[in-house]
């Protein structure tokens, strides 16, 4: 492969870049400025959006929210995804690949088709605004991404690993957590990855099954959107704090995200 | 049935248990919704194939259907081959790369509300840069204009989405063995018999994964879109996941939104499937 650099990705990444340069540039403006005429840095830097998000229970709340429902999908999907593919791997019964199909199908419906059950299955369990029942109804569409990532890894390890670990005695919580958990960290890193972003950008299903205690700050920044139109500084605020979790997320991934979806055994 | 046959059982249990709660339950909720009457939420009556008819003979709902798909042909001209491009043309290694990736991925995840919110902002008169760029040029910025409308919200998800099929790609290509490269640099091929070969032939399977993945998600998109256009000028950006949710849960017609979600998830399964075989016979080649 030739080692020639290439503007195209550095024109390109800076395109992509615009957009976010200029929300972290509103986020400090003042909304007189925002208003005024085009300026490319902000002329009146403040710090007062940010102030008043984090001076507001209901806004920075908002944040924690949402962690909390993502990070408990997240546990949940990954979780159940690694021992569902880790069978999917290795063993070979009746009507697999159906099931692997059933599931990927899963994956690929909106959400919009399963909010109206969503909403009147959790009011009748009493479950509305609570962070669990976003974490449950994300996990139709992650649970399946995690097995079809998690598989792909798990089918790289050769066989024998689970061989020559059966004769060395270990039981499969062990081998699990010994020895296949280790060997395939990246491909958890990754599917962790995967779950933590479509949950964390998830609109409709979040804001519509919650209310007060656990309305993730996308709902707050509607509600907000709606009563003060004209607050276009500290929208941009929330949104710039929106984006920071999975900035600090990517870094962590880097090094793996390039290893995404490699394609297992089923299919 | 012998002990062992019972052991991928065990291991699938918890995720099973996981996909009836969050997936198969609801989905037959929409099916008992679309066969039903309801009037005050809670006591139904059996209608049959009514709510179909009604849906499938409505002009909103088919209009609804081709913008969708109209949007979803577009969003897939777009980025398939911009992403396969920018995949190619990014250092296979190195702290570049590192930096190109991390870069990349920020609009991922950027929840649907900022992404919507940004791009109103980006498009609004007086504030926006698009607009301000637009009217350097001497044009005007018109969100009245159903074409500029669509080219803002095509251009909004592109950069949000793009990026999936670059990390996708280049996933792929990294896959390569090198061995592949040195032959054709013996053989003299040029580089697009390099890309045409060998890069594209491999390419195929993360390919399909990316357009299945864009075409899905694309054709159901709903918050960006709703908070940049409120799906107008007129109708000219009312989605069909709008359609649905207007129907849904907004006219909180339970049975013409459930029949509506029916169809839809009958849409999904034939292009899942199309994938899936398109998929399979590939890994059988190669097995």
């Amino acid at each position: 492969m030739t080692l020639k650099f290439s503007p195209a990705p550095l024109v390109y990444v800076a395109l992509l870049m615009t957009p976010v340069y200029w929300l972290v540039v509103m986020s400090f403006k003042t909304n007189a400025e925002i208003g005024g005429q085009l300026t490319f840095y902000p002329h009146d830097f403040t710090f007062q959006n940010y102030a008043a998000i984090f001076g507001d229970r209901d806004w920075y709340m908002g944040y924690v929210n949402a962690v909390i429902y993502v990070m408990m999908n997240v546990i949940i999907s990954v979780g159940v995804a690694l021992p569902a593919a880790y069978a999917f791997s290795r063993h070979d019964f009746f009507g697999q690949r159906a099931l692997f199909f059933s599931l990927l199908m899963f994956r690929m419906l909106a959400p919009a088709i399963l909010l109206a059950p969503f909403v009147q299955i959790f009011s009748d369990l009493g479950m509305i605004d609570t962070h669990i029942a976003v974490a449950i109804a994300h996990c139709f569409f992650n649970v399946p991404l995690a097995i079809w990532i998690l598989e792909g890894f798990i089918s790289s390890v050769p066989r024998e690993m689970d061989e020559s670990a059966r004769i060395d005695g270990y039981g499969f919580a062990g081998f699990m957590s010994r020895i296949l958990i280790p060997q395939i960290a990246p491909g958890i890193a990754v599917a962790a990855f995967f779950c933590f972003m479509f949950s964390w950008i998830e609109y409709m299903l979040a804001n519509a099954l919650t209310t007060i205690d656990a309305k993730p700050i996308a709902g707050i920044m509607t509600r907000a959107a709606g009563v003060l139109a004209g607050d276009v500084a500290m929208l941009s605020a929330a949104s710039v704090l929106g984006l920071l979790p999975g900035i600090v997320l990517i870094i962590f991934v880097r090094k793996y995200l390039a290893t995404g979806f490699s394609m297992g055994r089923v299919i | 049935m012998t002990s062992r046959a019972l052991v991928p059982f065990g291991l699938l249990f918890p995720a099973l248990l996981v996909m009836v709660l969050s997936g198969v339950i609801p989905a037959a909720f929409v099916a008992f919704y679309s066969v039903h009457d309801t009037f005050s939420g809670n006591s139904f009556v059996w209608v049959g194939a009514e709510w179909y008819v009604s849906v499938l003979s409505s002009r909103e709902f088919w209009w609804a259907f081709a913008r969708s798909l109209g949007f979803s042909a577009l969003v897939l001209a777009v980025e398939v081959p911009l992403g396969i491009y920018i995949a190619l043309r990014l250092p296979p290694a190195g702290p570049l790369a590192a930096i190109y990736i991390v870069l990349l991925a920020i609009p991922l995840l950027a929840p649907a509300i900022v992404v919507g919110y940004l791009w109103k902002v980006l498009s609004t008169p007086g504030i926006g840069l698009l607009s301000g760029l637009a009217g350097i040029f001497g044009l005007s910025y018109d969100m009245n204009n159903p074409v500029v409308v669509w080219a803002t919200l095509l251009l909004m998800d592109a950069w949000h989405w793009t990026s999936l099929v670059v990390l996708l790609c280049y996933a792929g290509l990294r896959a390569i063995p090198d061995a592949y490269y040195q032959a054709a640099r013996i053989d003299g091929a040029s580089p697009w018999a390099v890309f045409r070969h060998i890069q594209l032939p491999k390419l195929r399977l993360v390919l399909l994964i990316a357009i299945l993945l864009r075409l899905m998600d694309s054709f159901m998109i709903y918050a960006e879109a709703y908070v940049v256009t409120r799906g107008g000028p007129g109708v000219s950006t009312t989605f069909l996941s709008h359609e649905l949710i207007q129907t849904a849960t907004i006219q909180f017609d339970l049975g013409e939104g459930g029949a509506m979600a029916i169809i839809y998830l009958g849409i999904v399964l034939a292009v899942s499937w199309t994938f899936f075989t398109l998929i399979v016979p590939r890994r059988r080649g190669l097995a």
